[in-house]
């Protein structure tokens, strides 16, 4: 249960442009307006006339039909929730910004029905995680050591690759539990 | 596929519901029920022709709740390789056909918020029961369906009395009413999933244009009614039955190698689900692919080939059968 | 047949033990004298001696009272060890229909239904259920269907949906897993729920049992055999109560082993489902002591060496290392080496 590299981990295969899509709506967080920048450098501007763009840090620097800044994540998130409600088949979804962020975004999506197949991912910036706590299921986000003490219920976690979408979260693991005490000292995995 | 689950079944009642399509009544020999399935769910009936054991693949057409009895629909096409000749002018009441087990390669998302159902044709039967089952579970749903003309459209008076104008729209060719496609596709909420069944042609046309609006694959789904088509003769060599066969024109690899006594797995019968799929170790000639369902390398590396429906232009192929 | 229920704890005090007939229909999953994975599925269907494991499609054995209220109590503490995600209803459904079904066909004396249309009448004498309901109308059940039915099933139930060409874990009742988390598992496909095991997916074990399964076909059944160990006949060994039971893994002496450490055997069934187009995975636990084990020689033996062989990943992978040079020990008193037949069952 401890051993490490196990393959279930996300793979974020890039942001790249669906050139059929009627709406493109982008979720950005920080860094994440990078991928946007790249995209605009491969594609040119012509998709942006059709594009909505939410972000969380500053806007990107570009012209589009929309876009929208949130102070923070959540309130992004509220936002989203209602892009989504109203947007039409032909809509792609793009996301890109820290694992948590795409996450979270990428739950929002996965419950108004859209296949998380369809969706556009890209990581940017830190690899911080958010864990939840097997034990006491409590989630700590920025996570960025392994292993790490619960901030929930006090544990010493294993931070391991095994990753759900429905919660957004990699799992923790105690990491002492056959010898209590016994944990070893936290070390810097995901700067 | 050494566990035998096929079912005796004698045909119950035979009725004429449109021109040129017979729906056949299904009922189980030694009484028992019949399976439930689930909506776009197909069943192998197996026929004898003569010295010949025909199996073709049929959608369920009645409730999949029913387990009295099962419901398909044939229609009779010019151009059979007798198959829907067979059913159409030889099958008689009262005649004991076997049926596998329902097969399900074509059912709905229940995930989804709401079902758009296009139908050419014949390829209204899979959605009878799928409509069935999505009233059955609260689904929503809107079928548009394309007959030639109102005699030769098979059930569209029933389906508009039992679900309502709101949900069935009927289009009809010679009355120059066509499904409006793009209209239909552009104003559909996210979540929504589109499913077709019919021709070739139409299935292509509208998966075509749903792609080139920006519908991603997963929200799309289709069946297709591929029949093996014909060609040359040519002799098949199982390396591990030991055996020589050959395949007539009118037959396909699969068939022939049920004729000669050796066990083939098959699902589909059309090409499209993977379940045939066999290894070959050598050809002398070249192999016409025929399926939707190997990858292009696959089809160019002349390793793998679907003997339900593809075929030999040449002398001889050796399969690892 | 009738069975004889034991009254006896899967905690605390772990009084659980197999009886002498018990023991001897126990599904031993070693064939040879080595272990590596491999998709060993075959079709699901009576075989072995009368009375084995596999005599019925789905197995109630001397343990059944004790289990499900072990599974009650599992179920008060962390009800998230029971979830479905809500398109799955029809599967439910065709659970229950299932699990009744087979119960009763299989032990008649213990189960009954009685149908009449869709009221149904459903009869567990062991658990003193005697309940009436409608099939299709969840608000006529004390649970949801799933939940319900499995509450009086032995061994865990994950229903998996079909999609897209791949499966997708969607509902489960997963009280008696060797270390996984439903909670955290629910709704991965095949590939991700998977992702922990070391080397099966280098070998392409993963990529050819979901081809398989894909193409699973009503009225066709298959089943398998994994195995792992357990330290007391503990069958809530889940992550989630890992800080807990964690430390029983150092509790193990040489003078102990055959008393504590147990071979836990999964007896993994593979239905396809006929409503919702799923595939039900059914996966039944099996627990017997080294004492017990030895008891049949051929058994003993081949434990020993499969033991004593097993590739490091998967002495890591199963949680075995700190009790695995002891058990070795302590089975190398009844391997002399002789040959041992193929097959699972004693000779």
């Amino acid at each position: 249960m401890l051993v490490q590299g196990i393959k279930s981990r996300p793979v974020y295969t890039g942001l790249e442009i669906d050139v059929n899509a009627r709406r493109h709506l982008f979720a950005l967080e920080g860094e994440g307006i990078e991928a946007l920048h790249e995209q605009v450098k491969t594609h040119g501007v012509e998709f942006l006339k059709t594009a909505d763009i939410l972000c969380v840090g500053s806007l990107p620097k570009v012209t589009a039909e929309y876009m929208w800044q949130a102070p923070t994540i959540p309130v992004l998130l509220n936002r989203l929730r209602i892009n989504l409600i109203n947007a039409k088949m032909g809509t792609r979804l793009y996301l890109s910004g820290t694992e948590g962020f795409i996450g979270q975004t990428m739950k929002l999506a996965l419950d108004q029905s859209i296949d998380f197949n369809s969706i556009r991912t890209e990581h940017r910036g830190s690899l911080a995680r958010r864990v939840q706590c097997v034990h006491c299921k409590g989630i700590t986000d920025d996570v960025k050591t392994s292993p790490y003490k619960c901030t929930h219920c006090g544990l010493n976690l294993l931070v391991r690759d095994h990753y759900s979408r429905r919660l957004a979260a990699f799992q923790g693991v105690c990491i002492d539990a056959e010898q209590p005490g016994n944990a070893p000292p936290p070390v810097e995995m995901f700067p | 596929m050494s566990v035998n689950t096929e079912m005796a079944v004698h045909v119950a009642k035979i009725t004429q519901v449109a021109e040129k399509v017979k729906r056949f009544r299904f009922e189980r020999i030694d009484g028992r029920p019949l399976p439930v399935f689930s909506g776009g769910a197909h069943v192998v009936v197996a026929m004898r022709d003569g010295d010949l054991l025909r199996r073709n693949p049929y959608s369920l057409m009645s409730s999949p709740y029913d387990q009295s009895a099962y419901e398909i629909s044939v229609l009779r096409v010019e151009q059979s390789r007798g198959g829907s000749a067979f059913m159409h002018e030889h099958v008689k009441l009262g005649d004991t056909l076997i049926v596998s087990q329902p097969i399900n390669l074509f059912p709905y998302d229940v995930r989804g918020r709401k079902h758009v159902l296009m139908a050419g044709g014949i390829g209204i039967t899979p959605f009878m029961a799928m409509m069935d089952q999505m009233t059955n579970e609260g689904s929503n749903f809107e079928l548009h369906y394309a007959v030639r003309d109102r005699s030769h459209g098979a059930y569209w008076r029933e389906l508009t009395e039992r679900y309502g104008a709101h949900r069935i729209k009927i289009y009809c060719d010679v009355e120059k009413l066509f499904i409006p496609t793009d209209a239909i596709l552009a104003n559909q909420a996210l979540g929504t999933h589109l499913y077709v069944c019919g021709p070739s042609g139409m299935i292509d046309g509208v998966l075509g244009k749903a792609t080139a609006l920006g519908w991603p694959k997963q929200n799309l789904h289709s069946e297709r009614f591929l029949a093996p088509p014909p060609g040359n003769v040519f002799e098949v060599n199982l390396n591990r039955s030991n055996k020589s066969i050959v395949v007539g024109t009118h037959q396909s690899i699969l068939e022939a190698v049920e004729a000669a006594g050796v066990d083939a797995p098959y699902l589909c019968r059309g090409g499209a689900c993977g379940q045939c799929e066999t290894s070959v170790l050598g050809c002398d000639g070249v192999i016409e692919h025929h399926d939707i369902f190997l990858e292009p390398e696959d089809k160019t590396s002349g390793k793998k080939i679907m003997i339900c429906v593809s075929r030999v232009k040449g002398q001889a192929i050796t399969l690892d059968l | 047949m009738n069975i004889k229920f034991k009254q006896e704890t899967f905690r605390d005090d772990f009084t659980y033990r197999n009886s002498p007939d018990n023991i001897k229909r126990f599904p031993f999953p070693f064939h040879e004298d080595k272990y590596m994975y491999s998709v060993n599925m075959e079709p699901h269907v009576p075989a072995g001696p009368k009375g084995y494991a596999f005599e019925h499609m789905i197995d109630v054995d001397e343990h059944y009272v004790s289990e499900m209220r072990d599974r009650a109590l599992v179920l008060k503490e962390d009800p998230l060890r029971c979830q479905v995600l809500p398109h799955m209803m029809a599967a439910q459904w065709d659970t229950l229909e299932l699990l009744m079904e087979q119960k009763a066909a299989g032990y008649p004396e213990h189960f009954s239904l009685t149908k009449d249309g869709y009221q149904w009448h459903w009869i567990n004498r062991p658990l003193g259920i005697d309940d009436k309901f409608t099939f299709g109308d969840p608000s006529t059940l004390p649970y949801e269907p799933m939940e319900y039915i499995t509450r009086q099933a032995q061994g865990d139930f994950c229903i998996v949906d079909q999609r897209d060409g791949n499966l997708w874990m969607d509902a489960g009742m997963v009280t008696t897993q060797a270390d996984w988390s439903l909670d955290f598992d629910i709704g991965m496909n095949f590939m991700e729920w998977h992702g922990p095991v070391p080397l099966a997916h280098q070998m392409g074990v993963f990529d050819r049992a979901l081809k398989f399964l894909l193409n699973l076909q009503q009225g066709k059944p298959v089943r398998r055999l994994n195995w792992t160990m357990t330290i007391n006949p503990r069958l809530d060994t889940s992550p989630e109560n890992y800080h807990k039971w964690g430390t029983d893994r150092m509790t193990v002496t040489p003078e102990n082993v055959g008393d504590k450490v147990h071979l836990r055997c999964e007896l993994q069934s593979l239905w396809r489902l006929p409503r919702s187009n799923a595939i039900l995975f059914v996966i039944r636990c099996y627990l017997l002591k080294m004492e017990e084990l030895v008891t049949v020689p051929k058994w003993g033996r081949r434990f020993h060496r499969v033991l004593r062989d097993l590739p490091s990943e998967l002495v890591d992978y199963k949680g075995l290392t700190k009790f695995r040079p002891m058990t070795i020990e302590w089975l190398s008193k009844y391997d002399d080496g002789a040959a041992t037949s193929s097959g699972i069952f004693p000779n």
